[in-house]
């Protein structure tokens, strides 16, 4: 276990900067995800933790020591590919043994710990298989077994789920969740998917385009989003943005004077439908997805923009008809319109 | 994406019919070869006994006492071996490392090292011929046969490597770079075993072509260092009177390496196929 620290790390491929000067710390124990869109830069930032890439300037220190110059399997960490990348041609013993492997480790002790952790995975019936006879679940476990081995300071998951199909996904990040409890290690893990980030996460690093947008708990994303960007990417069905425009007769009167030429986010589980006397904003009926226990209304806005709300019970209005909503002050965000920055306004809290 | 096969009568009939044809019209000059060894000089160009005579083993006798086949097999033999032993021990970590850690170079060098293959042999055969005899004091040595024989083909070696190691994920080498493994290790214990079938193939078509490898072993040769190659041109014949003679050691030369070839069939076709199928 140990402490991470990054530090005004920039990394470029030739003349083209694919991140801009990146600082976080990373406490003992944590669980941190990395998460933006495709192309944001959380694999390079994780890869440069692994030292599977080359940091341009800047530090990462892991512990107290700072470890740009030191090989990846120096620095005390181990890596979970999205491909699971185990080696075709050795068992699943020997897979999870072959680290162990190189730093001289006597058999009998690869042995144990190798017999440990295919316990904890429940991996241990298949151990001399060949990774070619497992299902992508079992893959998993058994990429998953050969970082826990080493008894990692940190351990970096690069996507780890996103080959497996979505029940599966569902379980394995439960049992990473559970890992994460049992050994009580740093983590830091890399993914696309916000639920996967607001389900693990302790921390969770908003990224996108090579910048870090927002660091903070799962919760304080969700309430507080510091700008328009991670307000849009936390959270699902992602929040609505409305304008001035689209709010209905008296809903202005009900906003905070910051409102005014500022993007009103509002999730769709905090809007309610009300009368027309009452309502904030209001939309003309487009499909009503019913899931069972809840039912996502797609509406479009006075100024042609589509917006969502879930519901309890699917609304009886008929496609193409005005349906009016509100919501509490406290759960209005307010955005600057250029800058996509929060504002604060009075009435909010948090 | 297997396609509904269409099987009209005369799809069956007509396909297999053009296979044969275009089988046995590329057999055709190898079985008259072997045909043709079995007949005596004398026999071999008479247009009466272009199909019956009376088969002869004097040929083959012949050759093995008269012109000594054997230390010309044996020549062969060393020469291609350690051509291919040394091409695949500077062409495997090479590959490897334009495969796995390129530079923005890597493409260029690729190109640069196939276009050497464009300069014409007979280009340099004056300043080959007067290095190895005048200045290096090679000339006819089995070192300077298996230096040529590995240099021109390590061109090809490094290609087809370097496209058989590009298949392999790149994440398993990482995964063994986080494994804390050597460069050595990675080479030794992740992409030999991985790209063996690769491998195996390049061995198999380097050493082919070392073999039937004709104009250096032909002309920086004389005898202690000379091929079956150079055995056949000794054997060359303008005049067209033996005939018999000639085809023997032919099919004495390709022999080899026709059964070799005939056993990694599979191996082969995967080799001349490469990169075509992704």
């Amino acid at each position: 276990m140990a402490s991470l620290k990054i530090r005004g790390v920039k990394k470029s491929y030739g003349d083209l900067q694919v991140m801009h000067g990146v600082d976080l710390d990373v406490e003992e124990g944590e669980f941190v995800v990395f998460v933006g869109p495709s192309g944001c830069g959380k694999s390079t930032l994780l890869r440069m933790i692994a030292g599977l890439e080359e940091v341009t300037s800047g530090e990462i220190s892991i512990g107290d020591k700072v470890v740009n110059e030191v090989a990846p399997a120096k620095r005390g960490v181990a890596m979970v590919f999205q491909s699971y990348a185990l080696y075709p041609h050795m068992t699943v013993f020997n897979n999870m043994a072959f680290g162990l492997k190189q730093v001289k480790t006597p058999p009998k002790e690869i042995d144990r710990r190798v017999r440990e952790a295919a316990e904890v995975l429940q991996i241990t019936d298949y151990l001399d298989r060949s990774p070619r006879n497992l299902s992508g679940g079992q893959r998993q476990r058994v990429a998953i077994g050969r970082a826990i081995v080493r008894d990692p300071e940190v351990f970096l998951f690069d996507e780890p789920l996103s080959n497996l199909d979505a029940a599966l996904r569902v379980q394995t990040r439960l049992e990473i969740a559970r890992l994460h409890e049992r050994l009580k290690s740093t983590m830091i893990y890399v993914t696309h998917d916000q639920v996967e980030a607001m389900t693990l996460a302790d921390k969770i690093v908003v990224m996108r385009a090579g910048r870090v947008e927002q660091i903070g708990s799962p919760i304080d994303l969700y309430r507080n989003p510091s700008n328009a960007f991670v307000a849009q990417f936390i959270g699902s069905p992602k929040m609505n943005f409305f304008t001035q425009a689209d709010l209905a007769k008296n809903g202005s009167k009900s906003l905070p004077a910051a409102a005014s030429g500022a993007h009103i986010g509002i999730r769709p589980e905090h809007l309610t439908a009300c009368t027309e006397a009452k309502a904030l904003v209001c939309g003309t009926l487009d499909l009503v997805e019913q899931l069972g226990e809840y039912a996502l209304v797609h509406l479009v806005s006075a100024s042609g923009e589509a917006f969502i709300v879930k519901m309890e019970h699917p609304p009886k209005t008929a496609k193409g008809e005005t349906m009016w909503f509100t919501a509490q002050s406290d759960v209005l965000h307010l955005f600057d319109q250029s800058s996509g920055l929060r504002i604060e306004a009075k009435s909010s809290s948090s | 994406m297997a396609a509904v096969a269409q099987t009209t009568p005369l799809s069956r009939i007509l396909w297999p019919a053009l296979a044969w044809t275009i089988a046995l019209i590329f057999f055709f000059p190898i079985f008259w070869l072997v045909f043709t060894s079995f007949k005596t000089d004398a026999d071999a160009v008479k247009p009466e006994h272009l199909f019956f005579f009376t088969p002869t083993l004097e040929n083959y006798a012949n050759m093995t006492e008269n012109y000594d086949y054997w230390r010309f097999a044996i020549n062969s033999v060393i020469t291609a071996t350690f051509a291919t032993a040394f091409a695949l021990a500077v062409g495997v970590p090479a590959a490897y490392a334009m495969a796995f850690d390129p530079s923005r170079h890597t493409k260029d060098i690729l190109v640069w090292m196939l276009s050497t293959k464009m300069l014409p042999a007979a280009a340099v055969l004056y300043p080959m011929t007067f290095l190895t005899k005048n200045i290096l004091g090679l000339f006819d040595t089995h070192f300077l046969i298996i230096a040529v024989l590995c240099l021109i083909n390590l061109p090809i070696v490094i290609w087809m490597l370097f496209t058989y190691f590009k298949e392999i994920p790149k994440d398993i080498i990482e995964a063994g770079k986080m494994d804390g493994v050597s460069t050595w290790g990675e080479i030794k214990d992740i992409l030999i075993p991985l790209a063996w079938g690769g491998i195996a193939s390049t061995a198999l078509l380097t050493f082919i072509f070392c073999w039937n490898e004709a104009y250096w072993t032909v002309r920086l040769t004389t005898i202690d260092a000379a091929t079956l190659s150079k055995l056949i041109e000794g054997n060359r014949a303008p005049e067209g009177l033996f005939f018999g003679r000639l085809s023997a050691v032919s099919t004495a030369a390709v022999g080899p390496i026709v059964v070799l070839g005939w056993f990694c069939q599979k191996q082969l076709v995967q080799g001349l196929t490469f990169g075509a199928v992704k």
